[in-house]
């Protein structure tokens, strides 16, 4: 895992060039859903740092995303944040209320974890709906023009756009990279291993995991909150169960515990959906079909296996 | 309307609830005692008992009485048959490995759900009630269908009870809960136990469905809210626990009703939501499961 180390960062930088001069080669509306994608692989990557590395199965990592959202959105709204403060505020929003619920639901593993998750995100989605009035429910609210400009440029334009949703990305894709390479993102994959050995050697699973739960919701925080001021929304549909899922299903298909995963998961999943929608409505199908699939045959996913057969290095 | 008979309507409509819910909980229940399974998919059983007594009550002509006689024994039957082909296809390959199957199972559900709007579509259809007695109490009139409900309900759950404790294939059925390979060792058949055990979960739950379809419309989408209270009755109740079930069912669906008519459902739904968080968190084994 320690060797590598100039492959990896060249892997990771040469991506984020050819992401980079996709601006150029693509359309603007092909450039869009790419921004799209980097946005969604940001908390796809989160998700991957506590279910991937971590062993932590989350099924509440809407809230995080929802949480990231609104620390985002409500500030631009209720008094007019430009999008700096804004997007600061959605990274620490996702951050605590993941701090928060990791403090009560790590108490629980496994299956109970995995419902103690589901309970207080499916809450949190009914206190949106419950608070309407502020928070504009179901139907959500459109972010102000002025809560989406940084330093004079237009976030709502097709090229700054575009860098803004790849700054984060990249920042993201390289600060996981480091984050996995380091000693502490051995010490999680430990925790996902065995964690009665790794507390017989002196580590605390518990608070390992709340850091590492932690990580996962500034990541999620973040892609909340780039996706308020790059897109304009913010809605309580986004703090549904299914976007708990989906990064989980973005992760399972580009290969849990590798960090290039999330974004080929996203990126598959949105083309397949994409490419669904000339010869069906059916979306949910391609989903559920996708998430059986997965688990029954190829439960390391692309990249994993990938690993597994062709290239041991792949961090 | 005066405050008392307020609150017993709240309380008649909660307790409708309640063995509604008893009856799909109960299924939940049953599936995670045995096979420690969590089914995600549950409320789509629900939901498919639902639709499809809608189904055969529209194919079948006649009076109302026998259509619906029809639907609440065929409706069960087929969807426990298709429960029991998910059982065969995608769990028992999983080799019912708890994280898997709630991957699995949730893609169950968004394949069941995406082929009831294909094939039945988005629209909410009503079933005629068996019957349309009403009974007249001094303040308001109700639907005698409802205190069916509650009847057919208790009927089925005092069956279910006497099944597991008073039949040979229950006592097999707790002893595979007990210690699947200690019942293997003795020469009894798993697989065919968890397949058994998955339909009639699924079977209940769709019971569950066709008996409340005339008080509530048949919907692609109705099944979410059962799973979540489900989830929550089983919880509170203790996993794999009937009795516990019964009661937790009794509880939540009273206040269900009661909190839902004096303030919002939203308000009740959070509140139980975050109740069963915190049981979980603090009390793991339910409030009325023994201590493992």
């Amino acid at each position: 895992m320690n060797g590598g180390g100039v492959k990896h960062w060249t892997l990771h930088l040469a991506l984020i060039a050819v992401l980079f001069s996709a601006q150029f080669w693509l359309s603007p509306y092909h450039a869009t859903n790419l921004a799209r994608i980097m946005i969604l692989a940001v908390f796809a990557m989160g998700y991957n740092l506590a279910f991937g590395y971590t062993g932590l199965l989350s099924l509440g990592h809407a809230l995080f995303l929802a949480a990231g959202m609104y620390a985002a959105g409500l500030p631009a709204q209720l008094w007019g944040w430009t999008a700096g403060p804004v997007f600061i505020a959605g990274i620490a929003g996702g951050g605590l209320i993941a701090a928060a619920l990791g403090l009560l639901a790590l108490r629980t593993a496994g299956v109970s974890f995995m419902i103690v998750t589901l309970m207080f995100a499916q809450a949190g989605f009914l206190t949106l709906l419950y608070f309407a009035p502020v928070t504009g429910g179901d139907d959500g609210f459109a972010v102000a023009a002025s809560s989406r400009t940084l330093m004079g440029f237009d976030l709502s334009t097709d090229t700054p756009r575009f860098l803004a949703a790849l700054v984060i990305f990249g920042t993201g894709l390289l600060l996981s990279l480091a984050l996995v390479r380091s000693a502490f993102g051995r010490t999680m994959v430990a925790m996902r291993e065995n964690e009665e050995r790794s507390r017989m050697l002196g580590y605390n699973p518990f608070s390992v995991k709340l850091a590492a739960l932690t990580i996962s919701g500034l990541y999620a925080g973040a892609a909340g909150a780039a996706y308020a001021i790059l897109f304009g929304y913010v809605g309580a549909s986004f703090a549904t169960i299914q976007y708990s899922i989906l990064p989980m299903l973005y992760v399972l298909l580009g290969g849990a515990g590798t960090t290039l995963g999330p974004l080929l998961g996203a990126a598959l999943m949105f083309v397949l959906i994409e490419a669904a929608t000339g010869l069906t409505t059916a979306h949910q199908f391609i989903v559920g079909a996708a998430l059986v699939t997965l688990v029954l045959f190829a439960p390391k996913g692309i990249l994993g296996t990938v690993r597994e057969r062709w290239v041991r290095w792949l961090p | 309307m005066a405050f008392g008979p307020f609150l017993l309507l709240a309380l008649m409509e909660g307790l409708v609830t309640a063995a509604v819910l008893a009856l799909a909980a109960a299924g939940l229940s049953l599936v995670f005692g045995v096979m420690r399974v969590v089914n995600v998919a549950h409320g789509e059983f629900y939901m498919l008992g639902a639709v499809l007594a809608w189904v055969v009550t529209t194919m079948i002509p006649g009076p109302p009485a026998l259509a619906f006689l029809a639907a609440i024994v065929i409706a069960p039957l087929l969807v426990a048959a298709l429960a029991a082909a998910a059982d065969g296809l995608i769990l028992k390959r999983l080799n019912y490995d708890p994280e898997a199957t709630i991957v699995a199972t949730i893609g169950l559900l968004y394949i069941l759900q995406q082929a009831a709007l294909s094939l039945y579509g988005p629209n909410a259809n009503p079933v005629t009630a068996p019957f349309e007695w009403r009974i007249q109490l001094p303040w308001f009139g109700y639907s005698g269908y409802k205190l069916f409900v509650v009847l057919a309900a208790g009927l089925v759950l005092l069956g279910l009870w006497l099944f597991m404790t008073r039949t040979k294939a229950g006592l097999i059925m707790r002893a595979t809960q007990v210690d699947r390979m200690t019942a293997q060792a003795f020469g009894i058949n798993v697989d065919r136990v968890y397949m058994g055990t998955f339909a009639l979960g699924a079977g209940l739950a769709a019971l569950a469905g066709v008996l409340i379809v005339p008080i509530q419309q048949a919907q692609y989408l109705m099944g979410h809210d059962p799973l979540l209270l489900s989830f929550i009755v089983v919880i509170i109740g203790g996993l794999g626990s009937l009795r516990g079930t019964l009661i937790a069912a009794l509880v939540i669906g009273l206040s269900d009703g009661v909190i839902s008519m004096f303030f919002t459902p939203t308000l009740a739904k959070i509140l139980a939501t975050l109740l069963v968080a915190m049981v979980l968190v603090f009390r793991p084994q339910g409030l009325f499961g023994a201590k493992s």
